[in-house]
């Protein structure tokens, strides 16, 4: 009995309905295919043609083809353009740390959204949703007003350094504003859900008969975290972390508000190029080019040690 | 106290509260080195819950577990060397076959050889040689139930706890599984816990039952000893299939027993000495119930309905209302078996009924 119970497999073949659907299916996606090609594929187009045109001084662009951007970006020839070329480091400093930044966000936001993710999805019925209701709270108010509250919260002579100086914790007040700390703490706050949603959702299927399991066989709970739940969960912790880094790394608001003009960033950066009249647009746009470039080539790196992985 | 220390199992006035439920009821009892134990019981009777409670997964609101003398009560389920098969097997589902068997044995340090020895040697006593290295999804049911059996017995606990570890499989399966695992037991020489709500199951399998009902233990004894000499009547009536009639002054006198059934119906019947007297309910098993003529019979009716069961029939006689008996009937074709509207009756041989007191 045990020798064909062997043999017999459990293949799962494609089932008959999916047929019925098969031809419908171009249909079925144009909706995202064309709301993707307009307002993905299109802007983006436009950003990379523009990244290799010549700059009008008022903002704007001269239909003109030009390398002048890409550049900027990377050489340095002096201050009238008439010197040898050496390596501009201002631009790839801001990259390397606004990467920094991001990923200094990303590892926080992960710190402290898993343990939040594993607590609300362990809860019970209800608590659940009043937990992922108090998450979702902040998101009601624009994330503008939210940095500029942050920002006042934490400036020398606000709230905070009120209460701790009337609470005699300090004895002159903190110097948050403007420093990488109130940078990461606007980034922290403003994506914290991203990174708690996605791992309650992983946690919320995993199957804690499992953790038992382990527990049975010996597992320390470290071990269990580590070894059984987390491989089961990774997926909601990847997407989490892609959603925190990838915006964190664009980000300009908090960078501008909380860490004033010393503290620029990549988003600071472009941003900058596309206001008023000191703006540059092939160079917003090729500074935009490169940050795009950089996410993909991560993403790719990361799919990429994840296929071979599995092998 | 002295001999649950002695026991592979001692339960002693184990009580399990969730809130104002109560789960387990101050319940002791004693698990015999190298036995197949299994507890019997309908569904949220507590056979799972003191299951759990062995392995560690609850924590006891009173009293005290013993494993081979040690008290093991207050200790976490990674320290307790018990291992469980559960319900719906919890495989690691990221990990293959050969990975899910040797966690336990990786987890107690046993050397990378000796675990990987050990490890195959637990996949052929499970006939599961040779998917070393699939993922638990990449099998059937019973294949996943086998790993799972595979993975609790690897790390050589000292009890193993099956929780109803059979109740996913199909019928053909499950019964030839049954018997492999009452030989994996005697092979391995581990002491079996084994939970079921199927009382064919425990018959079959079980070296002793405790049946169980509210979190209290109704009887414990051997698979005879429970079918024939039930304590109660949820015994009797959980275990197999039994007519229960109530009865009112039962008297004995030499190898005849008189009583009053429902409807002052007057039921004399033989018996083989030594019955209790008084009141209760008289249970009979309908196998041991024949039918005869009804000049014969200790008891007359009609036949009002039949129970087809394959190779029986359970033939439904009303005596009198709200008094009907079963009989089991051998279906030798549609001669042995009387037509419904028949008047019958019923005979007994003595030793067939038995006095229970609720």
């Amino acid at each position: 009995m045990a020798r064909q119970e062997t043999r017999e497999q459990s293949s799962r073949e494609p089932s008959g309905e999916r047929g019925i659907y098969e031809g419908l299916a171009y249909y079925l996606m144009a909706p995202a295919w064309g709301t993707l090609f307009v307002f993905l594929v299109v802007p983006l187009g436009i950003m990379l043609v523009y990244s290799f045109l010549t700059k009008e001084f008022r903002g704007g662009v001269i239909w003109e083809f030009s390398l002048a951007a890409y550049d900027q970006f990377f050489l340095d020839r002096g201050l009238f353009g008439d010197e040898p070329a050496r390596i501009e480091w201002t631009y790839i400093g801001i990259f390397w740390r606004s990467l920094w930044q991001a990923g200094l966000a990303t590892l926080l936001c992960l710190l402290l959204g898993f343990p939040t993710a594993f607590v609300i999805a362990t809860r019970s019925g209800r608590w659940k949703f009043v937990w992922l209701f108090f998450i979702t709270i902040p998101y009601w108010v624009n994330l503008l007003i939210r940095t500029i509250s942050m920002k006042f919260l934490i400036r020398d002579n606000g709230p905070l350094n009120e209460w701790l100086l009337a609470l005699g914790v300090l004895d002159e007040p903190l110097h948050l504003i403007n420093t990488d700390f109130a940078i990461q703490l606007g980034l922290f706050y403003s994506y914290l859900p991203f990174m708690v949603l996605p791992i309650y959702a992983s946690i919320e299927r995993y199957n804690f008969a499992l953790s038992e399991a382990a527990a049975d066989l010996y597992a320390s709970r470290w071990y269990t975290l580590r070894r059984v739940i987390f491989p089961l969960v990774k997926p909601g912790v990847v997407a989490g972390c892609i959603l925190v880094f990838v915006p964190s790394l664009g980000a300009f608001l908090a960078p501008d508000l909380l860490g004033g003009a010393k503290k620029f960033m990549i988003g600071s950066l472009i941003e900058e190029q596309f206001k008023g009249n000191i703006g540059n647009w092939p160079f917003g746009a090729a500074s935009s080019m490169l940050l795009l470039s950089l996410v993909l080539m991560m993403l790719t790196c990361y799919a990429l040690s994840q296929s071979r992985a599995r092998g | 106290m002295a001999s649950s220390a002695h026991a592979a199992v001692g339960i002693v006035g184990v009580t399990k509260r969730y809130g104002d439920y109560i789960a387990l009821r101050d319940l002791s009892l004693e698990i015999s080195d190298n036995e197949f134990f299994t507890l019997l019981g309908p569904s949220g009777c507590g056979k799972t819950t003191l299951l759990r409670v062995i392995a560690g997964f609850e924590e006891i609101s009173a009293g005290s577990i013993f494993l081979y003398g040690e008290d093991i009560g207050a200790l976490p389920p990674n320290k307790r060397h018990v291992n469980t098969v559960f319900q719906q097997y919890a495989l690691f589902p990221h990990m293959t076959v050969l990975e899910n068997v040797l966690f336990g044995l990786r987890r107690l340090g046993v050397d990378e050889d000796d675990a990987r020895k050990r490890g195959f040697e637990t996949l052929e006593l499970v006939q599961m040689s040779g998917l070393q290295d699939r993922l638990p999804t990449q099998l059937s049911g019973g294949q996943q139930q086998r790993v799972a059996l595979a993975r609790a017995l690897a790390p050589r606990p000292k009890v193993l706890l099956l929780d109803e570890p059979l109740s996913a499989l199909d019928l053909k399966l499950r019964q030839a599984v049954r018997l492999e695992l009452k030989q994996i037991q005697h092979e391995t020489g581990i002491t079996f816990m084994f939970v079921t709500h199927d009382q064919e199951e425990a018959l079959t399998i079980s070296d002793r039952i405790a049946v169980m009902n509210d979190g209290v233990l109704q009887q414990v004894g051997e698979s005879r000893e429970i079918y024939e000499s039930p304590r109660n009547s949820f015994v009797a009536s959980f275990i197999g299939e039994t007519n229960l009639l109530p009865v009112r002054d039962l008297r004995v006198d030499g190898a005849r027993a008189t009583c009053l059934l429902s409807g002052d119906v007057q039921f004399s019947f033989p018996v083989e000495g030594g019955e209790s007297t008084g009141g209760g309910l008289l249970s009979i098993r309908p196998e041991r119930l024949s039918i005869a003529p009804p000049q014969e019979g200790l008891l007359n009716g009609e036949v009002v309905d039949h129970i087809y069961l394959g190779t029986d029939v359970h033939v439904v006689i009303a005596v009198a209302e709200a008094l009907s008996l079963t009989a089991r009937v051998q279906n030798d074709g549609a001669a042995s078996i009387p037509d419904l509207g028949t008047r019958v009756g019923v005979v007994l041989e003595a030793g067939a009924t038995r006095l229970l007191r609720n």
